[in-house]
């Protein structure tokens, strides 16, 4: 234990050194200037090596450095970089952390021309005080995903898009069978393909338009989070530990649920496996007692405000959401789903499900991810708050007045 | 596990002292400067990466930061703060528990040790390596692989309960159990690291002490009572001290052993997990910074505790 100290003093010195060796951005004498390029998602390394290739050839005096950091790590590694001045140039933001860095001046306002003919509910969720920070490229929406073997052996019709909240409750009932462990849905506390959209179904709300105040007190919010300990009071889903134990993902690859609200971006990892590429399918979300409501989250590229080649940043940035990158990441198997109406036909057809379908349906009734200034912070304490109502220890109204109460504070201080 | 410095085991020390030493006036002006030039790497290790944070430590307790650097004087707002958090006391609590866990598994560490100090046993050496290899298996691939052992489902731990008819618990997805199945794995890293402590201080007893238990008809138990239990004391209060200076620690296992996620945080966030989720995820360093110095202020007066307890139960030879 005595010598770990001096290799640890060692290894630091020597990382200093390699650290003072190389910048975030380096140019050659020959004028070619490189740029740093991060994502966090592993599956769109071979799309962004597409695009980067793509991007290079029509712009030979600029190349870029991908750089990809796993999501667990990569806000922590990002902030660190940023707090130091040594942000990637080019980097995958969400709405979720956009202001926070907007505000802190890490990232630069951007030119309004490349995101013209984009979805207008995404590239606002970029905006911070009018001015642009994030050019969208990507959209993600939840769906039902469920299992038509299940379905069949159970003689249920499968979901369609005039479904709603009864015909879940109803099939997910008839599709539970305790003595197999199967379950009709499962309920994992998950916000953004989960109670998010549940919550906007039944006409509540998670924030105020203008960001000021949390909507949780409101009844129609109350609603719809009772739809999910509803399931789980019923046991028609499995309790909250389940989800805590294994990854809703692995749970539902495991034949044992018929139902669940998941990402339409689980769709690679589902057709990649091939005991249930062939058992599932997709539908849209099923619609609350208010009206329709999906959150439809946008990815974007922000542009470092520290960096030293910002205009070649935000060239490339700009280029990812022009129709030819657009295409290239949509036809690119395992990448994201492009933004730009009339490039995503091939990402649909490289899954065999209705993921199509589910898009065109769930468009009318896209709702923003909500969001604040410093999310992070009243989200943490959505996870401790509701956890006891998923856990069925206290009632979800009296919970959902305390969360709305603390988040309230919160906000206030922004 | 989270490394602790600490002084040599009392009791394994070297007996006698370097004969008395030439005083230094009378050395060479050059043996100075190599011996600084060889001591610098360490201390410059020292400063840079232990010293200097504590005192930036200290500074950031007492203010507010801003997510990106910069930040505001607050006084003592944010251990008043601390005082009414719900999770730090939550947190206190939990690591209070682990930390007792993880205590009452020391006596193990004894038996295991007594057992490996077996000179009869066959292939001692390939024990010996098998109960140390825990202890310099990384943290990551030790909590990786228990966690699917602790599963609840397709677990090979309720796999075994099942088969003697009991319907094991969602370990590490249940608020009530998860800081019981840290504390378990906290407990098999650490054996292998005691054992070997217990097992230097069990060779260091002098065999002629049992030889004249004999011959006064002391029987096998009597001697473990009255021989072998005292005289291992002095490394026994080591590893108690090392134990909850490092139980006290506990990170990395909750980290890898707990979803963010999971409800089970609410049952198994100890302050140093309170502390990553304050500084990493919430942006509020100062507030992180609070916490690291309440910890640091608490692990002072325990071994400060347990140093003048000791006078009560440790022989020294």
């Amino acid at each position: 234990m005595r010598l770990r100290l001096p290799v640890a003093g060692l290894v630091g010195l020597s990382l200093a050194v390699a650290a003072c060796g190389g910048g975030a951005s380096t140019g050659s004498s020959s004028g070619e200037v490189t740029i740093t390029f991060a994502i966090w998602e592993k599956n769109d390394q071979a799309g962004s090596t597409n695009l980067i290739n793509a991007f290079q050839k029509a712009n030979p005096g600029i190349k870029v450095k991908l750089e990809i950091t796993p999501w667990d790590q990569y806000w922590t590694k990002l902030q660190t970089a940023a707090t130091g001045g040594a942000a990637p140039d080019v980097f995958w933001m969400n709405s979720l952390n956009m202001k926070l860095y907007a505000k802190g001046g890490i990232i630069k306002p951007l030119d309004e021309k490349p995101v013209e003919g984009l979805p207008a509910s995404v590239v606002d969720s970029y905006r911070y005080e009018g001015k642009l920070y994030g050019v969208p490229f990507s959209v993600g929406f939840p769906v039902l995903w469920y299992n038509k073997k299940l379905f069949d052996a159970a003689g249920v019709a499968h979901p369609n898009v005039d479904w709603t909240w009864d015909d879940v409750k109803a099939a997910a009932k008839k599709l539970t069978k305790p003595e197999d462990r199967q379950y009709g849905i499962m309920a994992p506390m998950w916000d953004q393909v989960g109670f998010y959209n549940t919550i906007y179904q039944a006409g509540g709300h998670v924030i105020s338009e203008d960001g000021k105040k949390s909507g949780f007190a409101e009844p129609g919010s109350i609603q719809g989070l009772e739809f999910w300990t509803g399931l789980i009071r019923d046991k028609v889903a499995p309790p909250a530990e389940v989800y805590a134990d294994t990854d809703g993902i692995q749970l539902f690859q495991s034949g044992k649920y018929a139902m669940q609200y998941g990402g339409m971006w689980f769709a690679p990892i589902y057709a990649g496996n091939t005991d249930i590429k062939d058992a599932v399918d997709a539908a849209p979300l099923p619609k609350g007692p208010a009206k329709g409501g999906v959150i439809m989250l946008g990815m974007s590229t922000a542009v470092s405000a520290k960096g030293r080649h910002q205009a070649e940043a935000e060239k490339f940035s700009s280029f990812l959401a022009s129709p030819e990158a657009q295409k290239i990441m949509s036809s690119t198997p395992g990448s994201s789903l492009s933004l730009r109406e009339g490039t995503q036909d091939a990402w649909f057809k490289n899954y065999p499900y209705r993921l199509k379908e589910a898009y065109d349906a769930s468009i009318p009734h896209g709702v923003p991810y909500p969001v604040s200034v410093n999310t992070a912070k009243w989200q943490d304490a959505q996870k401790t708050l509701l956890t006891e109502a998923w856990a069925g220890k206290r009632p979800v109204a009296e919970v959902a007045r305390d969360l709305a109460a603390q988040m309230d504070e919160i906000l206030a201080k922004e | 596990m989270v490394s602790t410095e600490t002084a040599a085991a009392p009791g394994t020390a070297a007996a006698t002292g370097p004969p008395p030493r030439a005083t230094g006036r009378r050395r060479p002006p050059g043996e100075w400067l190599w011996g600084y030039l060889m001591i610098a790497p360490m201390a410059f290790g020292l400063v840079v990466f232990f010293l200097w944070p504590i005192v930036q430590t200290l500074y950031l307790s007492f203010t507010e930061s801003g997510v990106f650097g910069g930040s505001t004087w607050v006084g003592l707002a944010n251990f008043a703060g601390l005082a009414g958090d719900e999770k730090m006391l939550g947190a206190l609590g939990n690591t209070g528990l682990y930390a007792a866990l993880v205590l009452a598994g020391v006596p193990l560490a004894i038996v295991v040790a007594a057992l490996l100090n077996v000179r009869w046993l066959r292939g001692l050496g390939f024990y010996r390596t098998l109960y140390f290899l825990p202890v310099v298996t990384m943290p990551a691939a030790v909590g990786l692989t228990w966690r699917y052992l602790f599963n609840g489902d397709f677990g090979l731990i309720n796999h075994l309960l099942g088969e003697l008819g009991i319907d094991g618990p969602y370990w590490v997805g249940d608020p009530d159990t998860a800081v019981y199945a840290v504390a378990i794995v906290g407990v098999w890293t650490s054996l292998g690291y005691n054992a070997v402590l217990f097992l230097a201080g069990l060779q260091g007893i002098p065999r002629h002490y049992y030889e004249a238990a004999e011959i006064d008809g002391a029987g096998r138990l009597r001697q473990f009572f009255s021989i072998t239990l005292p005289l291992l004391t002095p490394t026994t209060f080591f590893v108690t001290v090392i134990t909850v200076i490092n139980a006290l620690q506990v990170f990395d296992l909750v980290y890898l052993m707990v979803e963010p996620e999971s409800p089970a945080l609410a049952g198994s966030r100890t302050i140093v997990y309170l502390f990553y989720e304050q500084g990493f995820v919430q942006h509020s360093r100062g507030y992180a910074a609070a916490i690291a110095v309440v910890l640091l202020g608490l692990i002072l007066v325990l071994t400060a505790v347990q140093f003048r307890l000791q006078k009560r139960w440790v022989h020294y030879g």
